[in-house]
C-alpha cells in the first residue's frame, strides 16, 4: 500500500518517511537501532584495539585508559642516564611547578627541578599529575621487527598461504575435472566418496595425521602445515559443480585440433572455470591465513611459527608485552582487512551459494 | 594489407608463466596419454588428489581407530601395546555420568559438560541474533551493503586475532571495566569467575561467526517469491502474522542448515577459547577438542591412545551431526526448487 504522492513534506514527515511504504512503523525505529548498535559493537573492539595499538608501553598501564595515544613526557636531566618522566606538581605552598621523577618509594616521589638538578623534593605522590602530550608510539610496530622472530612469522605465513592455496588450487581443479569431463568406471563410487568425507574434520583425526606427518618428516617444517589440508573435497565439489556447467562442443572442438587431455584441461577449462577457482582461492587464501590448530601442533619450534602460532605465543607469556602484541595483532589483520574491502562481493555470493566457510 | 600482430595486454603478459607452465608439462602427460590412451586419463588427473587424501585423511581415519585401541606413550603404531578397549574404558569410567567429579577422567567429562553448556547457547543466540539480523537486512533500509558488512567482517578474522581483540576488552584494567567504574560499579575479573568466562566464551564466538550464518538466512530469505508479500499487502494481513505464516515456513529448511551447521561448528570450538581463556579459570571452559589436545600433545606425557579414543567419540557425535545436515540439506533442497 503506497500513500498517494506528497505534495508538502513537512520536516517531521521527511524524518520518519521510509523507502516505499507508508509512515514509520515500530519495526523501522528497532532495525535502525539494531544496526546502530551493530556498528558499534562489530567494529568497536576492533577500532579499541588499533587506537591502543600506538600506545607507550607505559600509557597501556593507565587506568581508566585514555581514547586516544598519549604519552607521558619525559625530559633529559643532567646527571641521570635515563631520561625521566614529567609531572606537574602541586607544591606546599600552592604554586605549580612541572618536575621530574627520579623514583617512587611508597607514597612519596621524589624528584627533581630539570633546571636544578642537584636539589631533590619529596613529594606525596597524590600531588603530582603526568604531563602528557599525543604521542604515537611507532616503536611498538617496528621493534617487533627488529627484536623478534616477527618478520620470520610473516615470512611463514606468507609461503604457508602462498603455496598452500597453488597445491590446492590444483589438485583440486585436476580431480575436479577427471570427475566433471570423463565418463569412467568408478566415477560415481568417487563422487560419492567425495561427497561422504566433505565433513571430516581435521579435529577427528589429529594424533594419526600427526603420526603420518612425523613419518615423512615434516614436523616443524612449513610443508607438515601445507600438505595436510590440500587435498579439500569441498574444493572438488565447487570446482566440479561449475565445470560441468562448461559446454562439451568446446572440448570436443579441442579434441578435433589435437588437443591433449592436459592441454584441454590448462587451456579450455581452466580459464572458463576462473570465476570457480577464484572463490576457492580466496577461501583456501583465508582459511590458512587464519590456520591455528594444526599449525599449533606441528610447529613447536619458534623460527617455523606462523604468525597465528607466533601471536598466541607472546599473548601466553607471564608477562605479557602487550604493547607489542596488539601492534602485531594490527599487522595481522591489515591483510584481511584488504580482502575484506576488496573481495567482499565474491566471499558473501561464494558464501550464500555454497554455505561453506 | 598487412596482418597486424595483436598487442599482447597486460593479462597477457601477467599469465604467460602459468602458460609456459603448462606448456612444459603437456610434453610428459602428452606422452602419458598416449601410452594410456583417453579411457584412462581421469584417472591421471584424480591421482594427486586421492593420493593426498587418502594419505592425510583416509589412513588417519582408520588409523585413529587403531590408536584408540593400544597404550603407551610411543608414537609409531609398531612400538605400541595393544590394549583392547581399555582406554574406552578408562574414558567411560563413571559412576554418575551427569557428575563429571564421579569419573576417572573427570578432564573428559568435564570437556563434554562444558561443550554441551557452550554449544546449548551458543546455538540458540547465535542463530536467534543471525536470523533477526537477516530479517533486518532483508528490509528495504539505507546502507543494506554496509550494513551487511559491518556484520559479516569478523568472519575473515583469525580466531586468534579475535580473541586478543576480546580480551584486550575484558583485562582487569580494560576498557570494559573502565566504563563499569565510571558508571560507580566494581571491576569485574572476567577471567577469575568460571560463569563470566563460559559467558565470554560463548559471546566471543557467537560475535566472531554471526555474520556467516546472516548471510546464508539472508539468501534464503531473498529467495522466498515476492509476490507472495505482495498478495499478502493486498489482503491487508499484519506484518507479524505475513511473518509467522509466510517467512518464518518458507525460510524454516535454511534455519535447519543453519542449525544444525552451527552445532557442527560449536562442538569442535577450541581457537578463540583457547587462546582466550586458556580453558581457564581451571577447566570451566576446556571443551573437549582442547582435551584431546592437551592429552595427546601439550601434555608433559602425551597419551595418544587416550587422545585418539576421545576423537573417535567425538568423531561419533559428528557423524551423527552430519547425518542430520545431510537430511536437512535435502529437504532444503526439496522445497526450495
Amino acid at each position: 500500500m503506497s500513500e498517494p504522492a506528497v505534495t508538502r513534506v513537512t520536516p517531521i514527515a521527511f524524518l520518519t518517511a521510509t523507502r516505499g511504504r507508508g509512515r514509520l512503523h515500530w519495526t523501522d525505529v528497532f532495525s535502525y537501532g539494531y544496526l546502530a548498535l551493530g556498528v558499534f559493537l562489530m567494529f568497536g573492539p576492533v577500532i579499541w584495539l588499533a587506537l591502543s595499538s600506538f600506545k607507550t608501553a607505559s600509557g597501556l598501564l593507565e587506568f581508566p585508559p585514555t581514547l586516544l595515544p598519549l604519552g607521558q613526557i619525559e625530559v633529559a636531566v643532567e646527571g641521570y642516564d635515563e631520561p625521566l618522566p614529567l609531572y606537574q606538581v602541586t607544591l606546599d605552598d600552592g604554586s605549580v611547578q612541572e618536575l621530574a621523577q627520579i623514583r617512587r618509594i611508597g607514597i612519596i616521589a621524589q624528584m627533581v627541578d630539570p633546571a636544578d638538578p642537584d636539589a631533590r623534593i619529596k613529594v606525596p605522590i597524590d600531588r603530582r599529575e603526568a604531563v602528557r602530550e599525543f604521542r604515537v608510539a611507532w616503536e611498538n610496530y617496528t621493534a617487533p621487527l627488529q627484536r623478534f622472530n616477527f618478520l620470520t612469522y610473516l615470512k611463514n605465513s606468507v609461503i604457508v598461504t602462498i603455496v598452500a592455496t597453488a597445491v590446492t588450487l590444483l589438485i583440486n581443479s585436476m580431480a575436479a575435472y577427471g570427475l566433471a569431463i570423463y565418463e569412467f568406471r568408478g566415477r560415481n563410487a568417487i563422487m560419492l566418496f567425495v561427497i561422504g568425507t566433505l565433513m571430516i574434520p581435521i579435529t577427528v583425526i589429529l594424533v594419526p595425521v600427526y603420526l603420518v606427518v612425523t613419518e615423512l618428516g615434516m614436523i616443524n617444517s612449513l610443508w607438515g602445515v601445507i600438505l595436510p589440508g590440500a587435498a579439500t573435497p569441498t574444493g572438488v565439489f565447487l570446482l566440479r559443480q561449475y565445470m560441468l556447467t562448461i559446454p562439451r562442443d568446446l572440448i570436443e572442438a579441442a579434441r578435433m585440433d589435437k588437443a591433449s587431455e592436459w592441454a584441454i584441461y590448462w587451456r579450455v577449462v581452466l580459464p572458463l572455470a576462473a570465476p570457480a577457482i577464484a572463490v576457492l582461492a580466496i577461501f583456501s587464501i583465508m582459511w590458512r591465513w587464519n590456520d591455528f590448530l594444526w599449525p599449533l601442533i606441528v610447529l613447536n619450534r619458534s623460527e617455523v611459527y606462523t604468525l597465528q602460532v607466533g601471536l598466541n605465543a607472546f599473548q601466553g607469556e607471564l608477562d605479557v608485552q602487550w604493547h607489542y602484541v596488539l601492534a602485531m595483532t594490527v599487522v595481522t589483520l591489515i591483510p584481511v582487512i584488504f580482502v575484506f574491502a576488496f573481495l567482499q562481493r565474491f566471499i558473501t555470493t561464494g558464501i550464500a551459494s555454497t554455505g561453506m566457510k | 594489407m598487412s596482418i597486424v600482430q595483436p598487442r599482447p595486454s597486460l593479462a597477457d603478459i601477467a599469465w604467460a608463466p602459468l602458460r609456459l607452465l603448462g606448456a612444459l608439462v603437456d610434453y610428459p602427460l602428452r606422452a602419458v596419454q598416449r601410452v594410456a590412451g583417453i579411457g584412462r586419463m581421469p584417472y591421471v588427473f584424480l591421482i594427486p588428489n586421492l593420493g593426498f587424501f587418502g594419505i592425510f585423511v583416509v589412513v588417519p581415519l582408520f588409523v585413529n581407530f587403531a590408536f584408540s585401541l593400544t597404550g603407551g606413550t610411543n608414537l609409531f603404531l609398531s612400538d605400541r601395546v595393544y590394549v583392547g578397549t581399555e582406554q574406552y574404558g578408562f574414558l567411560l569410567d563413571c559412576e554418575n555420568f551427569v557428575d563429571s567429579g564421579s569419573c576417572r577422567e573427570d578432564r573428559f567429562w568435564r570437556g563434554i559438560f562444558n561443550t554441551f553448556v557452550f554449544v546449548s547457547f551458543q546455538v540458540f543466540f547465535l542463530v536467534l541474533f543471525s536470523l533477526i539480523t537477516a530479517l533486518i537486512l532483508n528490509r528495504d533500509i539505507y546502507g543494506r551493503g554496509f550494513f551487511r558488512a559491518v556484520y559479516f567482517f569478523p568472519v575473515l578474522l583469525s580466531p586468534v586475532v579475535v580473541a586478543l581483540v576480546w580480551k584486550w576488552i575484558l583485562l582487569r584494567d580494560g576498557i570494559l571495566n573502565a566504563f563499569l567504574v565510571s558508571i560507580g560499579l566494581e571491576k569485574i575479573l572476567f577471567f577469575v569467575s568460571p560463569q563470566w568466562a563460559m559467558f565470554w566464551a560463548i559471546f566471543v564466538s557467537i560475535w566472531a561467526h554471526m555474520g556467516f550464518y546472516t548471510l546464508i538466512l539472508l539468501a534464503g530469505l531473498q529467495a522466498i517469491p515476492p509476490d507472495l508479500y505482495e498478495a499478502a499487502e493486498m489482503d491487508g494481513t499484519k506484518r507479524e502474522r505475513v511473518f509467522w505464516r509466510i517467512t518464518l515456513p518458507l525460510l524454516w529448511p535454511n534455519m535447519l542448515v543453519v542449525i544444525v551447521l552451527a552445532l557442527i561448528k560449536g562442538v569442535q570450538i577450541f581457537d578463540e577459547v583457547f587462546v582466550l581463556t586458556g580453558g581457564g579459570p581451571g577447566t570451566a571452559t576446556q571443551f573437549i577438542v582442547q582435551y584431546i589436545y592437551n592429552t595427546g600433545f601439550s601434555n608433559q606425557v602425551q597419551n595418544f591412545g587416550l587422545a585418539s579414543a576421545a576423537s573417535v567419540v567425538l568423531g561419533v557425535v559428528l557423524f551423527a551431526l552430519t547425518l542430520a545436515q545431510l537430511a536437512a540439506v535435502r529437504r532444503k533442497d526439496s522445497t526450495n526448487v
